[in-house]
């Protein structure tokens, strides 16, 4: 199941782990990244707050948990090749794994239809 | 009907059309719709900028003719001198110099171009301080120069190691100009305003042409495989590693060129003991500065690690101290050394060449190396 954030990031949810990144139109609109900090394994971000930030070349943005949860892996290969979010955001180029603690809180997310209509 | 809360519609460049077509991503800067990047992106833009050759719309800086009343141009020259610290009376026909237009506390007001074309001096200033600038220069020279910024002129930007063999090709003359050289030279039946210099640490030109000449000119320019339009974002990345500054981060009215590290752009005939010495605003302060050094000074700063460290962070001496030693003033990605690069200031009587100095990003304390920042090259780490 593909969900999607009005922050522009994306989670791709099995069962009750959420692979996050961040969306194609959000990688173009940040441009040429150059720097990501990923959270720690075993950190509990609580939904809507930093888990990671990334630096285009202009500025640093935050990426917000999209739900909360623990943290079960991280994508080192984008903290060694940030670009990799450029080339591949919603493959190669994924953030973080979470494990989601409150299931409600997937019925407040985006499907892929709502969100390119919020990006139209 | 009150219309003060309508906003101030954004200028447009004359390369307006050229941008859009390009795809350039468009932002308001200084008052003027500019491109900031174009599909390549910075980073791409950047590099090739280093290694070919990038066309850089600047239309929206300003270029104001200084005329001397009297019909001697050593009567503006002089009159000039009273504002910026440099040897304007010297300088000879054809060529321009880097100035800095000083206030009355030695602080920047400007950082800016004098060109010598003959009869008339040519001042290319800051975009976000034409108004500011032309008030100032009327306000002190109004008795011995006609002050007119130049209207209806382009500025295009031609930068990198290739940019002479891609201008040669449409006007050979310019392949024996020097660095600094400032010429009339005719291309595509304009005449155009070229000198030698830029902003990107590159070898390059800077070409004023009439408005309504230079969409041609960028297009037959962009005709060669070597150039690529470029966007502020790399234009902004370029100068920062070579150790320029940008007016509004680097240098304002608060910062003397002593603090700025730019006190090379003042000759001797202007420092104490010169013919000239001194007879500028703030000149007591910037003379004193000079020989006893100023309170703070402008460093370049190598980050440790890649987290870029990004103007307005504070800084300190270790990685525990809540007293801050400093302030980054531009700092970003730099795409050449692929690493992190900064400039700022720091306080003069707590650190040393070489030091290494601490930054808080995001809470968390990230070591820089001070380095010195040499005459318009890449900052020496």
């Amino acid at each position: 199941m593909l969900k999607f954030t009005e922050d522009h990031e994306w989670l791709r949810i099995e069962g009750d782990i959420a692979t996050v990144g961040i969306t194609d139109y959000a990688q173009d609109q940040l441009g040429d990244l150059v720097f990501v900090e990923l959270p720690a394994p075993g950190a509990t971000p609580e939904k809507g707050s930093a888990a990671a930030v990334v630096e285009s070349v202009k500025a640093a943005s935050d990426v917000y948990a999209p739900v909360s949860g623990e943290i079960t892996e991280i994508n080192q290969a984008i903290v060694d090749e940030p670009a990799l979010v450029n080339r591949d955001p919603m493959g190669k180029g994924w953030f973080f794994k979470i494990k989601i603690s409150d299931p409600s809180q997937l019925e407040r997310l985006l499907d892929e239809k709502a969100y390119q209509a919020m990006i139209a | 009907m009150s219309e003060a809360h309508q906003p101030i519609p954004l200028l447009r460049t004359p390369l307006h059309k050229f941008h859009v077509e390009r795809g350039a991503r468009l932002v308001p800067f200084a008052g003027y719709e500019m491109p900031v990047q174009y599909p390549t992106g910075i980073l791409t833009e950047h590099l090739h900028t280093r290694a070919a050759a990038g066309l850089f719309d600047v239309s929206h800086m300003g270029q104001i003719a200084v005329r001397p009343i009297s019909g001697q141009l050593e009567d503006a020259a002089r009159a000039l001198e009273r504002l910026v610290p440099i040897d304007v009376t010297g300088l000879p026909h054809g060529r321009q110099r880097y100035a800095l237009l000083t206030n009355e506390a030695g602080g920047v007001l400007d950082d800016i171009m004098v060109a010598n074309r003959g009869d008339h001096l040519v001042l290319v200033v800051n975009a976000a301080c034409k108004a500011v600038d032309l008030a100032h220069l009327r306000q002190h020279l109004e008795k011995a120069c006609k002050i007119d910024q130049l209207p209806d002129r382009a500025l295009i930007a031609l930068q990198g190691p290739l940019a002479q063999a891609a201008l040669a090709g449409l006007a050979p003359a310019v392949a024996a100009m020097h660095f600094m050289e400032v010429r009339t030279v005719p291309i595509l039946g304009a005449d155009c305003e070229i000198s030698r210099s830029g902003y990107t640490g590159e070898d390059g030109f800077e070409i004023s042409v009439a408005a309504d000449r230079a969409d041609p000119l960028a297009r037959a320019l962009c005709e060669d495989s070597s150039v690529m339009p470029i966007g502020l974002g790399a234009r902004d990345t370029l100068r920062l590693e070579a150790g320029l500054c940008l007016y509004g981060s680097d240098l304002d009215s608060t910062t003397t060129p002593v603090m700025a590290a730019l006190e090379w752009t003042i000759p001797k005939v202007r420092r104490a003991g010169g013919s000239r010495a001194g007879g500028f605003l703030g000149a007591e302060i910037v003379l004193r500065q000079l020989s006893e050094g100023a309170p703070r000074r402008r460093v370049g700063l190598k980050v440790e690690g890649r987290a870029p460290v990004r103007g307005g962070t504070n800084l300190y001496a270790d990685e525990i101290s809540a007293n801050t030693i400093g302030l980054v003033t531009s700092g970003g990605f730099a795409p050449t050394a692929q690493a992190p690069i900064a400039m700022g200031y720091v306080d003069n009587d707590l650190v040393t060449a070489g030091q290494r100095i601490f930054a808080e990003v995001r809470g968390k304390r990230i070591a820089l190396r001070i380095c010195d920042l040499n005459r318009g090259g890449q900052s020496q780490c």
